[in-house]
């Protein structure tokens, strides 16, 4: 058996689970694809941060920078707007600016051997204050092409669709893929995940491979953040505070080691649709106040954790009796 | 046509200095094409030092290496790799996440316009497997199958390239009689295409079932070299262990130390852990030194961590003062009254960030628990007087002690100890890796602390120092106890001769 | 001739060791040499009625509930964890306290039900950290993701306001002219330094820290140690919570103690605390706390808009850290040294 697929395995589990305890209560309103599309639009930025973030905790580090990216992407943007900018010309512009600032905060960690926590910490209060230094009010993006971003949808069987913010995510997750299990690069992320100092011995670029890590991280996050910032149609500088936790909570239930070197981007995916479909079903429930979400969702995180354990005790364990 | 003769490797002079350690001096090693060349020696002897630099994981810092009869230089080990000298690590350097695939074909990947092909790939890695006679499934990761196909797999990294050297570090460390003839199938095979392997063990069978010529390092010296035929068992366990031996018994430690009345202070029955230590029996009375000998990997170690509780013994029981007794870790072992020095200090003994004082005052402090502190004067005196008693170079007792010599370093364990007042003190190679002038010290130490009523279970790999200071060897082999010699019967020939037996 | 190099190494570390002890306390110097020559009446101290004024007051009083974190933040960094649920500890004791001043209890009571959580909270993670071997990122993680939701659930979804002299007085109340918050904090840190360093507590902690496998086969117990340490993180942050709730009068779930996991360990590296374990700092993490506290209240007074304070706290943590890294030291000393030659050349 592949055990490295059992924590995804799970995660489908769960996924399937929750699907059907939401069709069993609240029948088949709850099953339409409307839903279904619904919470690829809404949990679409999340998911998109918790591609990044997967490169990164695949490779062994952490990144707590990525919600203050969303907020400060947000705000820079409609900011460049209001100032007669075209937004994509904005989003452009910003993505240089998260890859620069990712294959600084990579350089920094694997140069000068600083625990990625801490360096991203000191990115996410450095982009949160510069939210504060372009804004501290709401700023509207308002702009022709907004409309035109919003009316975007491809229709799905049944009465649902997939939205523009849905469909980026769906691009996204796509070319993660390519990267993450077709290039000479993503073999490279899991090998120094896996063992940093026998990756190197093998012949692994270290460096660069960490470089170009958090620098595809930041682009990730800057593609959140714009995802984000034309879902809400409004840039604002406490925007999306404490999402880098919901987005390695996507990581880790779906099925990634927080170890590194175990797990597959995908299930970011599947992670980022349970804790929206948690979400949803405690709405749809009514009786259930909000305050369940976080719970759930810890208790979750929590078995995941659990779970990964163990099965690398199992797997270790494995190894030596057979040794 | 005489490239047979021409050495592929010839290191000349080798001496590599660490901060405060002379780790290798002087030392010369050649290798010839196709020959299975075993280099042996205890712990801290050298040779992983002297493969270090001829992997270019260190430089040197004097003599010279030459390849095919031209000097090189490896900056890193990825240089030595491009100029065809490969190693396999006893701990397997590859990433056990990633599968047996990934692992043999990284960065070589058959890849398209930049994107793999993982079949094509897979396919590679199962030929280079082939060619070692492994079938298995290369997509499943590394780590979920065995220690020994993990270390074929290695070796079909190696050889899945130009190779001209292949260094094998304690391959067989961790496999069993069946995996350690298919090893050896394989480097037979490999031996005939003209590759020169180094093949360090501890493992006397298995040199000489497999190698051709033997080189001994001691102590980072150059000991000998020669054909294996020409080197009987007795003489390459003397070059490993000891000086020649001279079979003199003057020197034995008094045995009226030994506190004869009454039940022994230590009694192990059949005391064992299943894949780690044969059940092994022995007694230690008040008074009395006994000595662990045996080579590296023989059970000296083990058996000092379980008699401490370190490792769980799952057979046998042990008696202190006639009562059983079942230890259940080292605090438990500690408040019985027993202290154990470890072998590997800087892992397991020292801690760094602490000073010497702190260091020293720890397991007495852990025996009074933590509410009852040694008070800041008893710590000082106690401090001063373990500096002033085992004589530590140390400016003052606030030094951290990761700033002091190895030989300092080891004093101040043994002192954490004594200063712990234990009845029994457990000490594994209380002379590894310190300068040759402390080793008499040490012994010295030991000898004085029996005299006062200490009982002592000491392991070392230096035979002289066994026969200083035992009153009674148990010689240790394949992690069983094979004999036990007592009193004017230690000689370092007897012990050695009980080592070769077999 | 090995020793004599040793010693000549252990003379420079010590010279190097010396101000690592100062650095912080420079640090504050220069900081408030700044904020005097801005505003020259920054020392003025008042009195009014019956409470100390002022800016170097302000800072000790606004600093109160990051110092008592802190200062469990340093113990648990001392013993290679870290505790990144402190800010949702602070909201879920809130709550509980805010839950028990409504049930009209005795303020003993009151005291010991908002410590008791935290210390749940504390022995929690001690126990997926010590018990479960989980990474302590990672194990505190989850009191920080959930703590939030259970203390809006203790809350009942609302933001419950109370009077209680008692809170208020421990909070915002003063003893003669001085807060009485800051004698919670001077009894905090003699309760913990009594602890690490009259009882060998701070002894094991360090160990531990330092140097896990060793401190076991000396005989420590490992876990112990290690599960008390986040339990007094978890008490330490409790007590934040109620002088952070008691200051409010209400306990808000969402908000009480957002980014204080941040503040704290920043306070413990600015105060020469090693992620990497080992030494436990009770003094310079108080003056690390005071130098944060210090740096918001000069960037507030230097008439840059208080959202700068942000940025600037990043680019000083950048500094600080880059200073500490060995890594980066010998990098900028040969650069220097390089530069130095080829200016000779």
């Amino acid at each position: 058996m592949r055990e490295r697929r059992l924590p995804i395995l799970a995660t489908i589990a769960v996924f399937i689970l929750l699907y059907a305890l939401g069709g069993f209560y609240f029948g088949s309103n709850f099953l339409s694809t409307r839903v279904l599309g619904n919470l690829l639009t809404d949990n679409a930025f999340i998911i998109i941060a918790g591609i990044g973030m997967s490169f990164v905790i695949l490779s062994g580090g952490i990144d707590l920078s990525v919600g203050s990216m969303i907020g400060f992407v947000g705000i820079a943007t409609a900011s460049l707007v209001q100032h007669g900018m075209h937004p994509l010309m904005a989003v452009g512009i910003l993505l240089v600016f998260g890859f620069l600032l990712g294959a600084a905060i990579g350089f920094i960690i694997d140069a000068f051997e600083i625990q990625p926590f801490i360096v991203t910490l000191t990115a996410m209060f450095m982009l949160r204050g510069l939210c504060y230094v372009i804004s501290i009010d709401s700023v509207p993006i308002n702009h022709p092409f907004m409309e035109a971003f919003q009316d975007f949808r491809i229709p799905l069987p049944g009465k649902g669709w997939l939205s523009a913010e849905a469909c980026i995510m769906l691009v996204c997750m796509a070319f993660a893929l390519v990267i993450a299990h077709l290039t000479r690069f993503g073999a490279n992320v899991y090998a120094v995940g896996g063992d940093m100092t026998s990756a190197l011995l093998l012949g692994v670029p270290v460096r660069r491979t960490i470089v170009l890590i958090y620098a595809l991280n930041g682009v990730f996050g800057v593609l959140a953040g714009a995802t984000y910032a034309f879902y809400t149609a409004s840039g604002y500088p406490l925007a999306a505070t404490g999402t880098e936790l919901d987005a390695i909570a996507s990581v880790v239930i779906g099925g990634t080691l927080l170890t590194g070197g175990v797990g597959l981007v995908i299930g970011a995916l599947f992670g980022g649709v349970i804790q929206g479909l948690i979400q949803t079903l405690i709405i749809f429930d009514g009786s259930l106040d909000s305050w369940w979400i976080r719970i759930v969702i810890g208790g979750l995180l929590f078995l995941f954790i659990v779970l990964q354990k163990g099965i690398m005790r199992s797997v270790s364990a494995l190894s030596q009796a057979e040794g | 046509m005489n490239q047979a003769n021409e050495p592929r490797i010839s290191m000349r002079g080798i001496t590599k200095v660490f901060p405060g350690v002379r780790a290798l001096e002087d030392v010369s090693f050649t290798l010839a094409p196709g020959e299975i060349h075993a280099l042996m020696g205890e712990n801290g002897a050298g040779k992983s030092t002297l493969v270090k630099v001829l992997t270019g994981v260190y430089q040197p810092d004097a003599g010279t290496i030459e390849l095919d009869g031209q000097p090189v230089e490896f900056a890193s080990p990825v240089e030595a790799q491009a100029a065809g000298i490969n190693t396999v690590y006893q701990e397997v350097n590859l990433v056990p996440t990633l599968s047996v695939a990934e692992n043999l074909m990284i960065q070589r990947q058959a890849s398209f316009r930049g994107l793999i092909n993982w079949r094509r790939t897979r396919e590679l890695a199962r030929k280079a497997l082939q060619r070692l006679n492994l079938d298995i499934d290369v997509g499943r990761s590394l780590g979920s199958y065995s220690l020994a196909i993990q270390q074929m797999v290695a070796i079909a990294r190696a050889l899945d390239r130009e190779t001209k050297v292949l260094v094998l570090d304690e391959p067989t460390a961790s496999l069993d009689a069946k995996e350690v003839e298919a090893l050896f199938t394989v480097l037979r095979d490999i031996k005939k295409q003209g590759i020169a392997i180094v093949f360090i063990t501890h493992f006397l069978d298995q040199v000489y079932a497999i190698s051709d010529r033997v080189t001994v390092l001691r102590n980072g010296r150059f000991v000998g070299t020669g054909p294996i035929a020409e080197v009987p068992r007795m003489k390459l366990v003397t070059m490993m262990l000891g000086r020649q031996v001279s079979g003199q018994t003057s020197d034995h430690p008094p045995v009226d130390s030994i506190k004869t009345d009454g039940a022994p202070l230590f009694e192990a029955k059949d005391v064992g852990r299943s894949r780690y230590l044969n059940p092994i029996d022995f007694t230690l009375r008040t008074g009395e030194v006994v000595g662990l000998a045996g080579l590296l990997g023989s059970g000296r170690t083990e058996t000092s961590k379980l008699v401490f509780g370190a490792v769980k013994a799952d057979s046998g029981q042990i008696r202190l003062d006639g009562k059983p007794v079942t230890l259940r870790s080292p605090a438990h072992a500690i408040r019985c009254g027993l202290g154990f020095c470890p072998e590997d200090r800087k892992h397991e003994g020292l801690i760094l960030d602490l000073t010497v004082r702190e260091n020293i005052i720890l397991a007495l402090q852990s025996k009074r628990g933590w509410l009852h502190r040694v008070g800041e004067a008893e710590q000082n005196r106690l401090a001063s007087e373990m500096i002033a008693a085992l004589g530590i170079a140390t400016p003052d007792a606030e030094k951290r002690v990761g700033q002091l010599s190895g030989g300092n370093q080891q004093k101040v364990i043994l002192a954490r100890w004594l200063v712990s007042e234990p009845r029994m003190l457990i000490l594994d190679e209380p002379t590894r890796g310190i300068d040759i002038g402390a080793h008499a010290e040490i012994v010295a130490l030991i000898r004085k602390l029996c005299r006062e009523g200490l009982a002592l279970l000491v392991a070392s790999s230096e035979l002289e120092e066994i026969v200083a200071f035992s009153h009674r060897v148990l010689v240790m082999r394949d992690r069983s106890k094979v004999k036990e010699i007592v009193g004017d019967d230690i000689t370092q020939s007897a012990i050695v001769e009980a080592i070769a037996n077999s | 001739m090995s020793d004599i190099n040793l010693k000549k190494v252990g003379a420079a570390a010590e010279k190097r060791a010396l101000p690592a002890a100062v650095w912080p306390l420079v640090a504050l110097a220069v900081i408030l040499i700044i904020d005097v020559i801005i505003s020259p009446s920054f020392f003025s101290i008042r009195v009014v009625e019956g409470r100390l004024y002022g800016s170097l007051v302000d800072i000790l009083y606004r600093g109160t509930p990051p110092a008592l974190i802190a200062m469990g933040m340093a113990i648990v960094i001392g013993s290679r964890g870290i505790d990144l649920s402190v800010g949702s500890v602070v909201a879920m004791s809130g709550a509980v306290m805010a839950a028990l001043i409504h049930g009209d209890l005795s303020p003993v009571i009151i005291v010991f039900g908002t410590l008791g959580m935290g210390l749940i909270c504390g022995l929690w993670n001690g126990t997926l950290v010590a018990v479960l071997g989980i990474q302590p990122i990672i194990a505190t993680l989850i009191l920080m993701v959930s703590g939030r939701g259970i203390a809006l659930m203790i809350n009942g979804g609302r933001i419950p306001t109370f009077r209680s002299e008692f809170f208020e007085f421990v909070s915002t109340g003063s003893i003669w002219v001085i807060p009485t918050r800051l004698f919670l904090v001077a009894f905090v840190l003699l309760v913990l330094w009594l602890l690490l360093r009259k009882t060998a507590f701070g002894l094991f902690v360090e160990s531990v820290g330092s140097n896990t496998q060793a401190a076991r086969l000396s005989g420590i117990g490992t876990r112990v140690v290690t599960l008390s340490a986040y339990g007094i993180v978890g008490m330490c942050a409790a007590l934040a919570g109620m002088v952070i709730t008691g200051d409010t009068r209400s306990s808000d779930a969402v908000y009480a103690g957002v980014d204080s996991e941040l503040d704290a360990i920043l306070a413990v590296v600015l105060g020469g605390g090693s992620l990497n374990g080992g030494r436990i700092y009770l003094g310079t993490t108080l003056i690390g706390v005071l130098i944060i506290q210090a740096l918001t209240t000069s960037i507030l007074m230097s008439g840059l808009p208080p959202e700068y304070n942000k940025l600037v706290k990043a680019i000083v943590i950048l500094v600080v850290l880059l200073l500490q890294a060995p890594k980066f030291r010998t990098a900028v000393t040969a650069l220097f040294r390089t530069g130095k030659g080829k200016a000779k050349s």
